[in-house]
């Protein structure tokens, strides 16, 4: 057992047990989401002289680690460590709703003006606050030249955010969001490189600035898009990516529906499986996967199998909180 | 003596490019992938590349002790000396494969070979 030191107070840190787990289960209010070190949101510091875990370090900017910055989610303490809770509001930036608008029954685009964000990656997500203690992460589905941001946003069944957003946000109204995170992004510098862009349901939305960043850059290398949903109903932005595909030689679409039929234009599949049988051999390729966290596992290890390198496979798992 | 194996053959550069072909073979070989099942890949790459180093005889970071504890679950699934060899002969054809020198994969299956025991908590 450790000891944990936060403002002046001492709380006991469990053998095995997160700092995060830790500290909630003793009533302090530390603000987390996805609790599997992706989403940054319980991002807490570590004083000067104590030694963080590395892999509670895994993911954050050089410059936060040197910080000592750490994910309280993923830190399980080896000795007493004293910590604190940054500022939030050093670190959220105010954002207005510009846009909203259907892309099919279940997704809705937001499109949110931030003049604090200009710089970004394609394929980043941020964190959408609903209030200081609250918040989820969005893909970015708009690349840095776009006048604002867009999010692609599913309702969950009694999903308290996305049913909020999708309920309740208006244009004009005001929040606050994250800076960008994550490195599932689009990389300069190959442009020859073939690359593969698997993604389902709303985890079209990083693929879209993926896609689009690399087509703005010039890319050569053949692009093939597989976005699979269960039913047409969850395909959207079809005719958008039909005519992208249409400009562009390099770029094909193949939209998949797993429990219909094939029809003009769509494949009958799973967007994963439809993508390996047709391109069994990956070695060289560069492969996005976005969406569902168990098509993303699986397709990570089929991708790899199918002899794309570790490093050329980057994903963006979308963990639901499990609680 | 082992660290200059490690350097021989390529140190860390080696280890990364020895891991993608090394955990492939392993978790496409029927003998053993069970083993490397329901596992988060990540992970599991970052143990294969610490396994590496130290087959390299590169800085070791756990003891015969960590060996133990870390495969005695797959001990009690029923892990053996020839899943053991299986791991072996799949190290040995990657570094093959990425045209290593015979008398460096001789060492490098020496170096494994001091850690049977300890895998197999025998
Ligand atoms: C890196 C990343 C990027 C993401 N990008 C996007 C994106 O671009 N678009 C998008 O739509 N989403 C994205 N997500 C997912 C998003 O962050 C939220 O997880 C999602 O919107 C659900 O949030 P919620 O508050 O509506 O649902 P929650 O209230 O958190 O519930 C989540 C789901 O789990 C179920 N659930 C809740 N509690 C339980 C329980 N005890 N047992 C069983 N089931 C339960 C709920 O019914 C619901 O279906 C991303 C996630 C990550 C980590
Ligand atoms: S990274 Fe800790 S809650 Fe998401």
């Amino acid at each position: 057992m450790t000891q944990l030191h936060l403002n002046e107070a001492t709380y006991q840190c469990e053998a095995g047990e997160s700092v995060l787990d830790a500290l909630t289960r003793q009533g302090v209010a530390v603000p987390s989401s996805c609790r599997s070190g992706v989403c940054q949101t319980c991002m807490m510091q570590a004083a000067a002289d104590a030694n963080v875990p590395r892999a509670a370090q895994n993911g954050l900017k050089s410059t936060l680690q040197a910080q000592n910055y750490f994910l309280a989610c993923v830190c399980h303490p080896t000795e007493d460590m004293t910590v604190s809770l940054p500022d939030s509001s050093d670190r959220l930036l105010p954002a207005t709703v510009t846009a909203i608008r259907p892309l099919n029954d279940e997704i809705l685009c937001v499109g949110l003006d931030c003049p604090s964000l200009q710089d970004y990656r394609a394929g980043q997500f941020i964190n959408l606050y609903r209030d200081a203690g609250f918040s989820r992460s969005y893909s970015l589905a708009s690349v840095p030249t776009d006048s604002y941001l867009r999010l692609h946003v599913r309702r969950l069944p009694d999903g308290r955010m996305s049913n909020w957003i999708h309920d309740q946000l208006k244009i004009g109204d005001s929040l606050h969001i994250s800076a960008p995170v994550g490195s599932c992004f689009y990389l300069p510098g190959a442009a020859e490189q073939p690359l593969l862009l698997i993604g389902t349901g709303s985890g079209l939305a990083p693929l879209m600035g993926i896609l689009r960043d690399a087509l703005n850059r010039e890319h050569s290398g053949e692009i093939h898009l597989y976005h699979g949903s269960r039913d047409r109903a969850g395909l959207y932005l079809v005719d958008e990516l039909r005519e992208l595909a249409e400009h562009h030689p390099n770029f094909h679409y193949t939209p998949c529906v797993s429990s219909e039929p094939a029809t003009s234009g769509c494949k009958s599949g799973r967007a994963v499986d439809v993508a390996l049988a047709e391109h069994p051999d990956l070695a060289g390729w560069r492969v996005y996967l976005c969406g569902n966290p168990d098509m993303v596992k699986s397709a990570r290890k089929k991708a790899y199998l199918a002899k794309a390198a570790m490093n050329d496979i980057y994903a963006d798992a979308f963990v639901a909180v499990a609680s | 003596m082992a660290n200059e194996l490690f350097h021989k053959l390529g140190g860390e550069a080696a280890v990364n490019a020895a891991v993608d072909v090394f955990y492939r073979r392993v978790l496409s070989d029927d003998r053993i992938s069970d083993f490397f099942e329901d596992v988060d890949m990540e992970r599991q790459a970052a143990k294969q590349k610490a396994f590496l180093t130290m087959a390299f005889g590169g800085p070791v970071n756990y003891s015969g002790a960590d060996m133990r504890k870390g495969h005695a679950h797959l001990v009690a699934r029923g892990l053996n000396d020839s899943h053991f060899d299986a791991v072996v002969e799949n190290l040995v054809a990657s570094l093959q494969e990425l045209n290593v020198p015979a008398e460096l994969i001789a060492e490098v299956g020496a170096v494994c070979e001091t850690t049977r025991n300890d895998v197999l908590n025998k």
